[in-house]
């Protein structure tokens, strides 16, 4: 029996006027009734800490978590290059309606209209928000915003702090949380890694957690529960995610029965530092920010090995401005990442392991001087000198492609709900807006809309008809067996008592996600990821040793459990890119190319977004399909020449 | 290269420390210090050993996980750098290497090298905020903020919360941390309305973790994002306005 029904809820009539229809629409709870309604919110990222903040400001009881060891170092630090908003502050010619159609271009016509429409329309008050806040943007002489490009687009909408802007958007939206929390409004949980949902009824109800510090293991209950836990880019093993980035939260959730959507768009961001070795523990995204004055390049002439300065001009291929002379440099992402790794795949790879592109700054430094580059990119340009030892001021950055951003995650409608009512996902953890491929600022963009004006304003659909009823009480039943559950699954892990390390197992599965399910993909390949996998798998289950006790401190457990949720979604995501006979954004299929190696949709076939229902340990999940109706923009061959 | 590593182990937080030594060899010069630890994490699993316990996560600087006081110095020889930025080419064939956890009663010893900077949110909680719930902001361009402000904002804002600032100082203080925050808020337009009741509230939590500022400068020297102490004097001057205001406001209301 499938308990999956997707009922986007997407509400119909002018575009423009959907999301004030809506918010008319909606069942509101009155002030003096929120306080009797509480909110489990798992995650304190962008889209975490923005919720939390927003509904104790309403008044609702909030309940946090995170498994970090304060709220702040949410990996939506990291972001660097900034957030999109349709401000228009330059005058040239942005608009709602432009970003909402970049966005769904750029998505490759696989996003909800509704959805994508929304986020461009609140952009605005996001930006305003977070200037209340104090977060300092760039500003221009004049004290006004500065706005930079950002791949994808022709306008300049990009609000930007140096080379920090996750590090700032969060830090506003964590001390509006850490404000509610001084209020008593928002009791925090820290280092708590939330190990499964509680459901009763078909209805989430509440969450198990384990304390990292102490190992103990206990329930929460609420009326409503919000995951805004993250993406997934770590199945691959090396990503540019934070090293404790995982899936864990929104992969048990799909357990408990909300489905799971477009697990196979997963995106590849062009320009990263190359992978050196083994021993690599992560990659180190540079931002794309650096494609408004870089240019890429390799040498004409394949196993070409003179250093950069000795190749003259006409022996450069500037293969992004060649091949896409109107967006050059800031082509969207999926574009360039597989654009350098034909490059590379064709010979024309540089560096000691031939495994990347140059990004030279010698025109800008040549044309804007090297003072004005160092205000611009100074933090990154040392960044990347103290991880290579080479000066980019000097040589140009190797870069390459790395996995980045997950736009899969799980299935919400038009509120953020999922599949299972009372669950909610927000951010990077659900599949909402950026259809096959996202847009460079566009995340941070979305975490926000959903935390500090979505949320807030669809939950109240949700709770309004609970009026009245108190949560279910953490003395029933299904607190009890969930828990049991938790803790049996732990002692598993502990006994195992095989030979090889968690990392080894992590990396073995990255190797296998990122050849067959990475940059190119084709039916044979992800065949036999799907054999190989589960082959893997059992292995890992039999031979993984986890050191140390369940009641202290443990790493290798925190890790082991992510571990094994990898290997089951990094099955998903080749299921799901096997079954999808087209090339869309960010999932290439090698079979299914233009004349030029461009992605070929098909919309005859292939026009929905792809949820996953989970069927049990032992049975492949079952698909279901929301259609994607367009009404605004003409589905047409993505072109950025 | 082989080096000898002296690190510092220590079961829980009552638990009585102690020094022990690995040997680690095949260390390559490209590798960052975090993954010269992996290794040996990996390998001391593989031979049935408990692992060292330490912190970190973004691996580029900028969360603030990570914290190890390398042969004495927190975040180790690297000027501008957390630890998790150190590459092991800072290091020479042979040397012995002592890593310790951040010391500072503010910070109690979780295990091995991870500690607990609990008191960093609860002093941002006490004021380290400007009030403006959700959706009651103006159009961002109506407060415009000169770039040399908006410039030394940013420059106290790149804090990062790691906590090296305390760990470098003799009376671990937590000056430069609050310091940062309290220029942050308190220089732009927008944080003037609550600058001296924040500066008030923050700087008296601060108080009830921390050691007391004697002008070492070791923060600074310390501090990956190399925030100046000119804050501090900054924090000081507002600390000080604070108090006579308060009182000429509590005058006024008896
Ligand atoms: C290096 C880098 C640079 C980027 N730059 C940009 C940029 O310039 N512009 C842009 O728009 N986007 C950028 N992105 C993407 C963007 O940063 C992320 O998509 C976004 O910040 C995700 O925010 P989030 O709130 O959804 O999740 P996160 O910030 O990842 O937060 C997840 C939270 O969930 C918690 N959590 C997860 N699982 C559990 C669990 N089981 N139990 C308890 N807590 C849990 C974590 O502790 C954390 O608090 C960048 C990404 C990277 C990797």
């Amino acid at each position: 029996m499938s308990t999956v029904t997707l009922n986007a809820h997407a509400p119909t009539g002018p575009i423009a006027d959907r999301w004030d229809e809506h918010r008319f629409s909606v069942k509101l709870v009155n002030p003096n009734n929120r306080r009797k309604f509480t909110v489990l919110v798992v995650g304190t990222g962008l889209a975490g800490a923005a919720a939390a903040a927003s509904l104790a400001q309403l008044g609702y009881q909030v309940k946090v978590f995170t498994f970090h060891d304060s709220p702040r170092r949410a990996h939506s630090i990291a972001a660097q290059g900034g957030i999109n908003a349709a401000k228009n502050y330059k005058n040239d010619g942005d608009s709602i309606h432009r970003l909402f159609y970049d966005t769904i271009k750029g998505g490759d016509f696989r996003a909800r209209e509704s959805n994508v429409y929304r986020l461009a329309q609140v952009s605005v008050n996001i930006i305003d928000q977070c200037v209340a806040q104090g977060v300092p943007f760039a500003r221009e002489y004049g004290g006004l915003l500065d706005n930079r490009s950002f791949g994808g687009a022709q306008v300049s909408r990009t609000f930007y702090a140096r080379g920090q802007t996750g590090q700032q958007l969060l830090l506003g939206a964590y001390q509006a949380l850490m404000q509610q929390v001084g209020l008593g409004r928002v009791e925090m949980h820290t280092k708590t890694e939330m190990l499964d949902v509680v459901t009763k009824d078909g209805q989430a109800c509440g969450i198990v957690v384990r304390d990292l510090a102490t190992g103990e293991i206990t329930s929460f209950n609420g009326h409503a529960v919000l995951l805004c836990t993250g993406g997934y880019s770590n199945a691959f093993y090396l990503s540019t995610n934070a090293m404790n980035c995982n899936a864990t939260a929104a992969w048990r959730a799909h357990k408990r029965g909300a489905a799971f959507a477009n697990p196979c768009y997963t995106q590849i961001h062009p320009t990263c530092i190359p992978a050196n070795d083994e021993f690599q523990s992560k990659l180190t995204l540079m931002s794309e920010s650096l494609r408004n004055d870089g240019r890429i390049w390799v040498p004409k002439s394949p196993d070409d090995t003179r250093p950069p300065h000795q190749i003259p001009e006409d022996e450069r291929d500037y293969y992004l401005e060649r091949i896409y002379p109107s967006f050059g440099n800031l082509a969207p992402r999926d574009v360039s990442s597989r654009a350098a790794k034909r490059m590379v795949d064709a010979g024309h790879g540089i560096g000691p392991l031939q495994n990347g592109v140059y990004l030279d700054f010698a025109d800008a430094i040549g044309r804007l001087g090297e003072q004005v580059v160092k205000e611009r990119y100074g933090n990154l340009f040392d960044m990347y000198q103290r991880i290579t030892d080479e000066n980019p001021y000097q040589v140009p950055m190797r870069i390459y492609p790395a996995p980045h951003y997950t736009m899969g995650g799980l299935w919400v409608d038009y509120n953020l709900q999922t599949t299972v009512p009372g669950l909610y996902a927000l951010g990077e953890a659900n599949f909402s807006d950026h259809g096959a491929n996202r847009l460079g600022a566009s995340a941070l963009m979305q975490g926000l809309a959903d935390g500090y004006f979505v949320i807030p304003t669809t939950i109240s659909d949700g709770l309004a008809p609970l009026l009245g009823s108190p949560p279910v009480p953490l003395d029933d039943p299904v607190f009890a067996q969930t828990e049991q559950e938790v803790r049996d699954d732990i002692s598993r892990w502990l006994s195992v008592g095989g030979t090889r390390s968690v990392d080894h197992y992590h990396r073995e599965l990255g190797k296998i996600v990122w050849d067959y399910c990475g940059m190119g993909r084709n039916r044979t390949g992800l065949e036999k990821a799907l054999s190989e996998i589960p082959a893997l798998r059992a292995e890992f289950e039999t031979n993984v040793r986890v050191t140390g006790r369940a009641d202290e401190v443990n790493q290798n457990l925190e890790k082991v459990q992510r571990v094994a949720d990898f290997f089951e979604l990094g099955e998903l995501m080749c299921r799901d890119a096997l079954h999808r006979e087209e090339s869309c954004g960010g999932h290439f299929r090698e079979e299914y190319q233009t004349d030029e190696g461009e992605a070929q949709r098909n919309d005859e076939d292939f026009c929905y977004v792809g949820a996953w229902e989970w069927k049990g340990p032992d049975t492949p999940q079952a698909l279901h399909r929301e259609p994607l109706e367009f009404e605004y923009v003409q589905l047409t061959q993505r072109s950025y020449k | 290269m082989k080096l000898t590593l002296k690190i510092w182990r220590q079961e829980g937080p009552r638990a009585e420390g102690r020094f022990e030594s690995y040997e680690v060899p095949n260390v390559n010069e490209e590798m960052s210090f975090l993954e010269m630890l992996d290794g040996l994490n990996e390998r001391l699993v593989e031979d049935g050993q408990e692992p060292i316990t330490f912190d970190s996560d973004c691996r580029e600087g900028i969360c603030g996980t990570c914290g190890i006081t390398i042969d004495g110095k927190p975040h180790g020889p690297w000027p501008g750098a957390a630890t998790c930025q150190l590459h092991m080419r800072a290091f020479s064939d042979g040397d012995v290497i002592t890593l310790e956890p951040w010391r500072a009663a503010g910070f109690p010893v979780m295990k091995d090298l991870m500690v607990d900077r609990t008191a960093f949110d609860t002093i941002v909680e006490a004021g380290g905020y400007i009030s403006v719930d959700t959706g009651a902001a103006p159009d961002a361009n109506e407060i415009p903020v000169p770039k040399p402000v908006a410039d030394a904002a940013m420059d106290a804002a790149a804090c990062i919360g790691c906590g090296a600032c305390v760990a470098a100082c003799p009376n671990s203080a937590a000056q430069l941390f609050t310091s940062a925050k309290l220029a942050h808020l308190n220089l732009l337009p927008q944080g003037q309305a609550e600058r001296f009741r924040r500066t008030e509230d923050m700087v008296e939590t601060m108080e009830t973790f921390f050691g007391s500022c004697t002008n070492y400068g070791f923060c600074q020297e310390a501090c990956p994002k190399e925030i100046p102490i000119d804050f501090i004097a900054l924090m000081n001057r507002d600390y000080l306005k604070a108090k006579l205001k308060n009182r000429k406001l509590a005058g006024r209301q008896g």
